[in-house]
């Protein structure tokens, strides 16, 4: 089981098992849909924006213990940030699932660094990545299905 | 090659919709099955997979290659690479006996009566998108239906979807039970004047269902229609015999029959191949080309246009005589140990769920884990060298149908094992383990 605690990290099963912002919001708000075509995870991402400051941010929707992970932890660390700094987190979170440039010692990772696991399952990471593609698009305003294929 | 490839091909066992209860009676010429010497005739299996022993439990997907089904193909590319039906030079007469000598084993496997009711395809889905866009544009009208089920492969669904568009016809489900058998009674209902065509599988792909095929077609042609069965599960679990089913077309795919990707073959009867239009235009369907008027080539050809997969067919054909070689009666028997032996394991599992229950099943076991998604479950069990699929299998309608996401799905082969029967449950328990569940 050791081999796995890389890529299922304590933190990730807690918020798969209890993910964190898991609702939907009311009122003026933009919503945007993800969908992964490959293995039928969908969610709904929900964004209040206001002055270009994400004021609150919730989703709703099933995947696997990555994906639902990944999209709680992703509420927790864009909410009360500008546009522009949850498009560089998610920048470094890419970075940091795709490739070398983004080390897992990097600070921008704050809690996110428990996904540096991902890396070495190249089909997962669009599972983890799903939610933060699915709010650049509410980000952007866009109401199309933000999909990983 | 081993002794197994070299051996007379068992004879043929009594037709049936599916591998008998209990083992099924030995062959005469029958080589005693012995899977530990049928795994040295597949390369692939002797590898490690994050440390651990490969166990492939993945066949419904694909199904690994025995030597004798590489060998063959790569003979084709040393010694008689070269076109088929044109050549006036010896390769091209060597390529062309040999992809013939392929369509009649298929023939022979299917149990067909004749080598032009064959018809080489890339595969299943192939297939049924050439049904569908020539007898299909030929026979159904507006107004008119099709009866498929719940428990459909995507390519038994989007092909007549596709032709219900163009002709203005509409789709009929046939529904199953919680279990994943197909409701007869429910299936003989939907059928009326206007019914077309019924296109089922005769073996889920999702579920390892066995469809009471012969049944079925009786039903169908009582009220006049023909039927189409998806094969693509079915060839390689358990012999088919075209003329005792009675079906009309039946699809199937070599690679998941031990043979190369990209080769599979329809078996239609003479009569309705004859009245079919071609599907595709181009060299090798034709008799007679001028700017005015073309005559087509007789059948099968006529449907098969342009350069054929030569070295996949001739691969294919290699794979039909190597499982004809190792015999049914020894492949069912085994397979349905496995089967029942996985079945125990799994259901001996707190929070684990077998999803396809029906009374007759191939060595297919879908599951869910309490809590799990099944994309957790195939990445934890891949830590542990067992290669599963896991996701819609292709079949969403049916995961509605279920009320499930998605399922795991490990599918066995002859060439499996208890053991690796044994490291599917150990990682199983791992997951629960990895999830508190």
């Amino acid at each position: 089981m050791s081999e796995f605690q890389d890529l299922y990290q304590q933190v990730i099963l807690d918020h798969n098992q209890r993910p964190r912002n898991f609702h939907a919001l009311e009122g003026k708000v933009r919503r945007s849909e993800g969908h992964n075509p490959l293995c039928g995870d969908r969610l709904t991402v929900y964004l209040d924006v206001q002055d270009g400051q994400v004021r609150d941010v919730a989703f709703v929707g099933d995947g696997c213990a990555i994906s639902k992970a990944s999209a709680s932890m992703m509420t927790e660390a864009v909410k009360g940030r500008t546009r522009e700094e949850a498009e560089a987190l998610f920048r470094v979170f890419h970075g940091l699932l795709t490739g070398d440039q983004v080390s897992p010692d990097d600070p921008r990772l704050g809690k996110l660094v428990v996904f540096a696991g991902v890396r070495d399952y190249p089909v997962r990471v669009k599972c983890a990545t799903l939610a933060w593609h699915t709010l650049r698009a509410a980000l952007e305003d866009r109401n199309d299905t933000i999909t990983t294929e | 090659m081993s002794a197994l490839t070299g051996g007379r091909p068992a004879p043929r066992p009594a037709p049936r919709d599916r591998a008998a209860d209990g083992p099924a009676p030995a062959g005469p010429a029958a080589v005693p099955f012995d899977v530990d010497r049928i795994r040295e005739d597949f390369p692939i299996l002797r590898q490690t997979v994050r440390g651990r022993p490969l166990a492939y439990l993945d066949n419904a997907a694909s199904a690994q290659k025995p030597r004798a089904v590489i060998e063959a193909v790569s003979r084709f590319y040393t010694d008689m690479s070269s076109n088929v039906h044109r050549g006036l030079h010896e390769l091209s007469e060597r390529a062309t006996a040999a992809y013939e000598k392929s369509r009649a084993t298929v023939r022979r496997f299917l149990n067909a009566a004749d080598d032009r009711e064959i018809v080489f395809l890339r595969g299943t889905t192939e297939a049924i998108n050439l049904v569908a866009n020539t007898w299909g544009v030929q026979h159904v009208r507006a107004g008119d239906e099709i009866v498929i089920s719940e428990m459909e492969h995507h390519s038994n669904i989007v092909p007549w979807q596709l032709l219900c568009e163009r002709q203005g016809a509409r789709l009929q489900i046939a529904p199953i039970t919680d279990a994943g058998d197909l409701r007869l009674d429910a299936l003989e209902q939907l059928l009326n004047p206007r019914t077309r065509l019924v296109a089922l599988p005769h073996v889920s792909n999702a579920l390892g269902t066995v469809n009471p095929v012969r049944r079925i077609v009786e039903i169908a042609h009582g009220r006049g229609v023909p039927v189409l069965l998806d094969g693509a599960q079915a060839a390689p679990h358990l012999p088919v015999d075209v003329r005792a089913i009675g079906c009309d077309f039946f699809a199937f795919s070599g690679h998941k029959l031990y043979g190369p990707t990209g080769i599979g073959a329809l078996y239609a009867r003479a009569a309705l191949l004859e009245e079919m239009p071609p599907w595709q235009g181009g060299g090798d369907m034709i008799a007679s080309v001028s700017f005015e008027k073309t005559t087509y080539n007789r059948i099968p050809y006529k449907f098969e246009a342009g350069t054929p997969d030569i070295a996949g067919a001739i691969g294919l054909g290699a794979a039909i005589e190597y499982v004809e070689g190792i015999g049914w009666p020894g492949i069912e028997a085994h397979e349905k140990d496995l089967l029942d032996h996985g079945t125990r394991a799994l259901s001996s599992i707190p929070g684990v769920r077998i999803v396809g229950t029906a009374r007759e099943k191939v060595s297919v076991l879908s599951f869910v884990v309490d809590g799990v998604h099944p994309h957790d479950v195939g990445t934890i069990l891949d830590g542990h060298g067992v290669a599963i699929r896991a996701g819609h299998h292709c079949a969403q309608p049916l995961m509605d149908r279920l009320g499930v996401p998605a399922t795991a799905r490990a599918s066995l082969s002859f060439y499996n094992t208890r053991a690796e029967i044994d490291a599917l449950e150990e990682g199983i328990r791992s997951v629960r383990e990895v999830f508190g569940s």
